[in-house]
Order: structure tokens, then sequence, then C-alpha cells
């Protein structure tokens, strides 16, 4: 099976139903993707397919293949993608930082949808993504931050 | 040297009750330089510029700080690099911060383990660290001095260079370097005064946030090795086993290399994360529970809540309850229920370990590799100081990290042990981590308050009921209370109440149960803090008195706390008015040697208590880092309220009924609520941050939803009920 990444395509030998976290985890290296839950409650597993915002943790390969997919080690190629990370660390957003790639990974859709978004915008992109450090309120503040609000 | 810990520590008895102490709360240690955490005796193969364990200038200047302590968010690889850089007098660009190994060097300080944990590390490091960088500057400034043949006391360090004014001449720390590794460290260096200091009580960026920001940051989970291998285990829960397990189906899974019996399960070990997890489905084992089957949570509290009413063992026992009755004009009587709670760390539980001829060696994010050492050492028949730990970055601790039991690194080394010099990851998946957890314990209290005709008490009867957590474990000696037997864990800020009470009692139950428990962020705190603060709004109410001026006025003998709830009724705007449907509660809590007062304003959301705002008074001391310590403070927040609001684990017929986020339910986002935060300004030792901003927020959330609705929260999590 053919999985475009990042730009590259990869040859990986997954089942079809092996959700692609772990295709990009254990057989790609590509680690800055987070196992949080495996079931979509949690957002740490946070990837874009064809630009759109997936849970790779319940995402099947086989669904993806053909497709365009962006993990947080690329997502610094768009110019949404820099603002995100540079918001990030000038606000000290992350804590653990465990679930930060899955955060930047939404937030990044969410500018890319709206680009002024407004505090209910915020609250409805980044409500499935958890954070065990409570860095909500920063999270928040690094979103209007990128979008120059 | 050796890291054999036997042979440097001859009372193995002494060293564990200090870890014990660091670990749990109360800590106080005083401690001595530990020499041998300076020179030649560094772990980190020399490359002629190490200046201690913890300090190493490369020749263009980079200078390496290598830190003991575990980074899990609480921001301590920045705080301690303040310590380091200010004395050291480097420059902040110029640092790089690292886990040390599992070394007796970067052990303690003040005993001889590595841990993290009790919000202790900036507070025992405070000196020590501090004392470690200036005999490092001051070997830099020797050995520019004797190039240049002047006295010492002619040069100085600043920002990285070593500088000798009067001949205009300097040298780069990166040129110093290994000629002054090689120098004697001085015995007492200098230490800057606080005037002086240009890191140390400012707002300094973490040293981490870039590559957490890039996805870049290694932990446990993201070890990957040649030839590793990914395990999952099919566990037996609490003293279950599993029976019809079917293994060819396991083995028939495509990428599952072995399946087998360990003493903890049956692993199932394949090529990939998701082999494993389908080999372990595809055994369909059953478990059956022999011993005290059909264990329920529900139960265990009918049976809390009667042991509650009994009399226990005497903690406390001081002036006549009878004749503060007989005297009484009130009494106040009320009941408090706790459920067990998961730590839930974003990264699941997990260690990858490989046996070698040589020994073991373990890749995990852990809060406690001394005791991992040990642990593993005994599963794989080495000794500890054969156990070598690379510490990865971890994805959350809040005590979970903290296992004297090695709960996730002895099942780890017995599967790597049957697959010899193959690394193998053993991963926890989330409904492993909370149904397969060590938990906040269950707990109970019932309070009886005596009020005299001013209002104020006459007697305090406190009962609690809770299991002790190192109950059979090395710890188990070195957290009791020696002369009453009771572990400081159940009666901690309760005990040592703030307020004055002329008579005070105080009992435990410390009960059993098959659930395995756990110091949870701020331990005892969690559950005591709740109910004196709730027991105490309870009081000011039934004398129909302001819950701020009836604190203050039994505070008079305890000044942190009376100063901290001073300012935050100041800060908040206690008494002015709010929206309508809005309500303000307060609660204010020591531990772990800082006093945190917190005003939280509420207001219900579909008949369930939505916090608007929260103002927050924080005394720790001497203040390292304000924006580390306002992150904790909201972190601490948000990891109180999400307890508070709905978190719990319950048991039904043995098992755990909240198997993944769906049913354990962290605070999202659009609940977090604005979080103010006021450091009081001190000069004193720094103490506790990480941990004592949590005990205050549920207390304070509950008397907003008492004031709110005239019913008093007497369980949790408060959506056991609705509100509307």
């Amino acid at each position: 099976m053919k999985l475009q990444v990042n730009g590259t395509t990869h040859e990986v030998d997954a089942p079809a139903d092996m959700p692609l976290l772990w295709a990009l985890r254990d057989l790609l290296n590509l680690t800055g993707t987070k196992f949080g839950c495996g079931m979509a409650q949690c957002g740490a597993c946070t990837i874009h397919v064809d630009g759109a915002p997936v849970r790779s943790c319940v995402t099947p390969v086989s669904a993806a293949e053909g497709k365009a997919i962006t993990t947080i080690e690329a997502i610094a190629a768009s110019e949404v993608g820099q603002r995100i990370q540079a918001a990030w660390v000038a606000e000290d957003v992350p804590q653990c930082g465990y679930c930060q790639s899955g955060q930047i990974m939404s937030a990044v859709a969410l500018l890319k949808e709206h680009p002024q978004p407004t505090d209910a915008d915020i609250d409805t992109a980044m409500d499935g993504n958890l954070c065990r450090c409570g860095t909500y309120n920063r999270i928040r503040r690094a979103i209007h931050r990128a979008a120059g609000n | 040297m050796s890291n054999n810990l036997a042979a440097d520590n001859p009372s193995r008895r002494s060293f564990l009750k200090t870890a014990a102490l660091a670990t749990g709360s109360a800590l106080v240690v005083s401690f001595t330089l530990p020499q041998r955490a300076f020179g030649a005796g560094a772990a980190t193969p020399t490359n002629g510029g190490t200046l201690s364990a913890f300090i190493r200038i490369a020749a263009d200047g980079v200078v390496t700080l290598t830190l003991g302590k575990a980074e899990m968010g609480q921001g301590v690889h920045t705080g301690l690099a303040q310590l380091l850089a200010d004395e050291l007098e480097a420059p902040w660009a110029a640092l790089k911060v690292e886990h040390s190994p599992a070394l007796p060097a970067y052990a303690g300080p003040g005993f001889p383990m590595l841990m993290t944990g009790g919000s202790t590390s900036i507070a025992t490091c405070f000196v020590p660290l501090r004392t470690a960088a200036a005999a490092a500057r001051e070997m830099l400034v020797a050995e520019a001095a004797s190039r240049w043949k002047v006295p010492a006391s002619e040069c100085t360090a600043v920002q990285g260079v070593v500088k000798h004014a009067a001949s205009a001449r300097q040298f780069t720390y990166g040129e110093l370097a290994a000629a002054a590794g090689q120098r004697p460290v001085p015995a007492k260096p200098a230490l800057k005064p606080r005037s002086e200091w240009r890191y140390i009580g400012h707002a300094m960026p973490r040293v981490d946030s870039a590559a957490k920001s890039r996805g870049e940051t290694r932990y446990g989970l993201d070890v990957r090795r040649p030839g590793q291998r990914y395990a999952q285990l099919a566990r037996p829960l609490r003293g279950g086993r599993l029976v019809d397990a079917n293994v060819a189906a396991a083995r028939a899974v495509p990428g599952v290399t072995d399946v087998f019996d360990i003493p903890q399960g049956i692993a199932v070990v394949a090529t990939n994360t998701w082999a494993a997890k389908q080999g372990r489905a595809a055994l369909q084992a059953k478990m059956v529970v022999e011993k005290d089957a059909g264990f329920s949570t529900v139960a265990l509290a009918k049976q809390y809540s009667e042991l509650a009413k009994q009399p226990g063992q005497v903690a406390r026992a001081e002036g006549d309850l009878k004749k503060a009755a007989a005297n009484a004009t009130q009494r106040v009587e009320v009941d408090y229920a706790f459920p067990y709670l998961a730590h839930a760390p974003m990264e699941p539980l997990n260690c990858t370990a490989m046996v070698t001829p040589e020994g073991v060696q373990l890749w995990l994010g852990t809060q406690g590799q001394t005791f991992d050492q040990m642990v593993a050492a005994g599963v794989a028949g080495v000794r500890p100081d054969q156990v070598s730990i690379e510490t990865c970055m971890l994805g959350g601790g809040f005590g979970r990290r903290a296992s004297a039991v090695g709960d996730n690194v002895a099942p780890a080394v017995e599967i790597a042990k049957r697959l010899p010099g193959i690394p193998v990851q053993l991963v926890w998946t989330r409904e492993d981590d909370l149904t397969d957890g060590f938990y906040r314990p269950q707990a109970h209290h019932h309070v009886v308050v005596q009020l005299g005709a001013d209002g104020f008490p006459l007697s305090w009867q406190h009962t609690v009921v809770g299991q002790p957590l190192v109950k059979g474990t090395p710890l188990e000696g070195a957290m009791m209370n020696p002369k009453t037997g009771i572990e400081v864990t159940l009666t901690e800020g309760i005990e040592n109440l703030p307020y004055a009470v002329p008579v005070m009692h105080l009992h435990v139950h410390q009960t059993t149960a098959k659930v395995p428990v756990q110091w949870w962020r701020s331990v005892g705190s969690t559950h005591t803090a709740f109910a004196l603060e709730c027991c105490i709004d309870e009081c000011a109410r039934a004398a129909k008195q302001d819950p701020v001026a009836y604190r203050l006025a039994l505070l008079k003998d305890s000044p942190k706390e009376k100063r901290a709830l001073e300012m935050v009724a100041a800060k908040a705007g206690w008494g002015t008015p709010l929206p309508k449907g809005h309500a303000r509660g307060v609660a204010v809590a020591s531990s772990f040697g800082s006093t945190v007062a917190q005003v939280a304003e509420v207001s219900l959301v579909d008949g369930q208590p939505r916090v608007h705002r929260v103002v927050a008074v924080m005394d720790c001391g001497t203040v390292v880092n304000p924006r580390l310590v306002e992150q904790q403070v909201q972190s601490a927040i948000a990891y109180g309220l999400s307890a508070a609001l709905r978190e719990e684990i319950t048991f039904a017929a043995d098992q755990v009924e909240q198997t993944n986020f769906h049913a354990y339910k962290p605070l999202r986002l659009h609940e977090m609520p604005v979080v103010e935060v006021h450091l009081v300004e001190s000069t004193e030792a720094p103490t506790g941050v990480g941990e004592p901003a949590t005990p205050p927020i549920g207390p304070a959330v509950a008397n907003a939803l008492r004031a709110l609705t005239g019913e008093a929260v007497r369980q949790l999590p408060f959506n056991r009920r609705s509100w509307a």
C-alpha cells in the first residue's frame, strides 16, 4: 500500500484496517503524532488528510490511500503552520507537551478555515483536543496571536 | 564511581524514609552539598569541559545542563536551568538541558535516590544547584586568573566570559572549560546576592517550548530502537486470573511474533503496536475472580460511611468534646464522600526494556528512576547498578509515574527477559491506563463541629476513612506517623488545620481494599482540604457570618493563610455584585509548604456548575519563575476542577466502569475558567509549586455552588446530581 505523507510517497506493509496512527508511528517512525485514547476522544493523534483535521487513531490506512497526509513534522511547510508554531512558543503553551502536536494540527486547520476566529470558533474547533496539564487558556491566546487578533 | 545503592547507603531504611517524605508531603530536607556531584566523578563521559555532574561546557560555548529531576510539564528543566545558569553566569541562549542518567551523582538532593515528586524539586535544589554552579564559575575564573597570572579576585565572570578588566583581556567559557574542569572544586563557593540575580525571579521562557511545538520531543512511547518489538499485556485485574485464552488465534494475527505467560498476565509481542493490540484482542481471555468477588465502589462507600461514625485510630485528641458539646448553641454535622480517581496522563503508561548479558536497559518517562532500577534488577536477577535508564520526557506524571512497585517496569522486564537482546516496548492502551491504574483512594469524612454563642467552633471532631497509599510497599514504615501508626496522607491538611479550634479530635480508619492506590497531584489534600474548607463554610453559614470574615477571625495564628485569604478577597472583589445567577466561593489550603487561596465564580449551565473565573493567590516563598508558577496554578486548577466536576473511577462487579475518555471526562477547552494568578512577594526559601493549587479549587467551587443553590455538595464528583 502506498501512503503519501508530508509530500513523500511511502510503501507500507500494513493491513487495510490498521489505523493511520500506527502506520505513521511504528512503520514510518513519524512519532510526532501521539497516541492518547484510540477512539477519537482526545485529539492527540490529529493529522491532516487532504487538508482536513482527522483523528488518525480511528482512520484506517485504506481510507487515506492516495490522499495527501500531513503530520506535525511537516506543518511548518505552510505559512499558517509557521505562525501557529511561533505563537505556541511565544505564549509558552506546552507543559508536558504530549497533546500539543494534536492541538497545533487542530489550530492550523481552524485558522485555514477561519483566519480570524472568534472565541466561539476556538471552542468548537479545539474541544476535541484534551490537555491534562490545563494549557487551554494559553492555547486560546496563541490562536488569537497567530490570527493577529 | 559505583551506583550500588547499598554501598552508598548502609542504611537503606533511612534513605527510603527520606525518599518517602519527599514523595508525599510535609517534606523537611536539610541537605548538605553532595560532594560526589562535583568534578571528575561526573556521569557523562568527559570531553574535558565537565565542571560538575550538572554542567558541561563545550569549546563552542554551549552549556549543557544535566538534571536528575524529571520534566513532566511542571517546568522543572527551565526552573533548575535558571538556578544553574544564574550562578554560572551562562548566557541563556547557550543553554541545553537534558535528563541525567540514573546515577547517584544526580540523586536527591538530600536523599540518595533519583525521585521527582512532592513538589520538592525547586525547593530542595535551590541551594545545592546554585552552589554547584558557583563552584563551576569559580573554577573558570581560577583557570583564567592562572593563565593571566593575576589574582582571581581581579577577574569577573559575566555571561559566558571571564574578564580581567585591568588588562582588558578575556577568555570565553569554551576556551577555559576543559582545563577548568581539572581544577580543584572550591569548598565554599560564594553565591550571588539576591540583587544580582538575572534569571532567578524572572519570567524566563521555557526551555522546552520550541521542541514541543514542533513535535520533536521524544516521550517514552516514542522510543524506536533497531529491531524493536511492541507488546501488550492481557491483564487479570486485582486478584483475578485469566482463563480460556486462545493463544493460537493471537499467534495467527499477522505481525504477532510471540505469545507467552508472565506473572502479570499474558504478553503478546508483535512488530507493531496495532498487531500487538489485535493479538491481545484475539486471546479473548476471560477473567475469573475468586477472592472478594463482586467488588463494587457503591458497597465500599456504604461501608466507609458507616465506619466513619465509629471511633478509629486516634491521630489527634486535644480537649474535652463533652464539655464543648454542653456549651454549644449549634452543631454542624456533615459527611463528604470522595471517589477513586485516575491520573490519566495524556501519555499512557509504557516502558521499553532490553535485557542483555550486561544487565537491563530501560527507556521510559519516570518520576522514580531508583525504584525502577530496584524493580528491574529484581525481575532480571541483576544488581540495580546494572540497570541503565534513559529518562524520556514525560507526557504527564501527576504522581502516576512515581511508583514504588514499578507496575510498568516489572512486566516490561519480564517480557524483555524472554527475548534477550531485543528492545520491547510495553504499551498501555487508554483502557489499560484507566482500568488497571493505581488510583487516588476512595475516602469518606465525617465531621461534627460544635459552635458557641459567638458562632465560632468550640470543638472540631473529624473522622477520615480511606486506604493508606504505601501499605505493603518498601515505603510503608516511612510514611507513617510513628506515634499514631497512621499514614500521613490520611491526615495532612486536617491534623494541622490552620483554624483556631480549642478542642480538636481526629480519628482515622485505615482500610484495606483490593484496589491499588497511589499519590495523585496534592495527595491527601485532594480530599482533606475539600472536607475542611466546605465544612468551615457550613460553620460560617450557621453562624450567619461572611465566609471570608469568618475564616479570617479563625486564622489569627496562621499568618500565611490569613494574608493569602485577605489578598484573594481583595483581588477577586469579594462582596461586590455579580451577574444574576452567578455566585462566588472561597477556599484556602496549605500543602507542600505553600499556601494557596482561591475565589471561584460559578453559574449553572444545563444543571451543572460552570466556573467562569478563578482568582488565585499563591505564597510559595521566593518565586524562581513567575511565569512557571502561574502555569502551575492554572494547571493545578484545571486538574482539580476536572476531578471535582465529573471524574470518578467506579467499580461494579470487579470491573472499572470508566474505560476511556468518553466516560472519564477531563475538562475541555470551552470549560476552562479565566484564571488570574497573584503571587505573594516573599524572600523566604522557595516551597512547592506543582501541587498546592489543586486542593482549593474543588471546595471553592462547591462553596460557590452552595451559595448559588442553597444546597451543600457532599459527594464528589459534582455531576452525580443535577443542580438545576
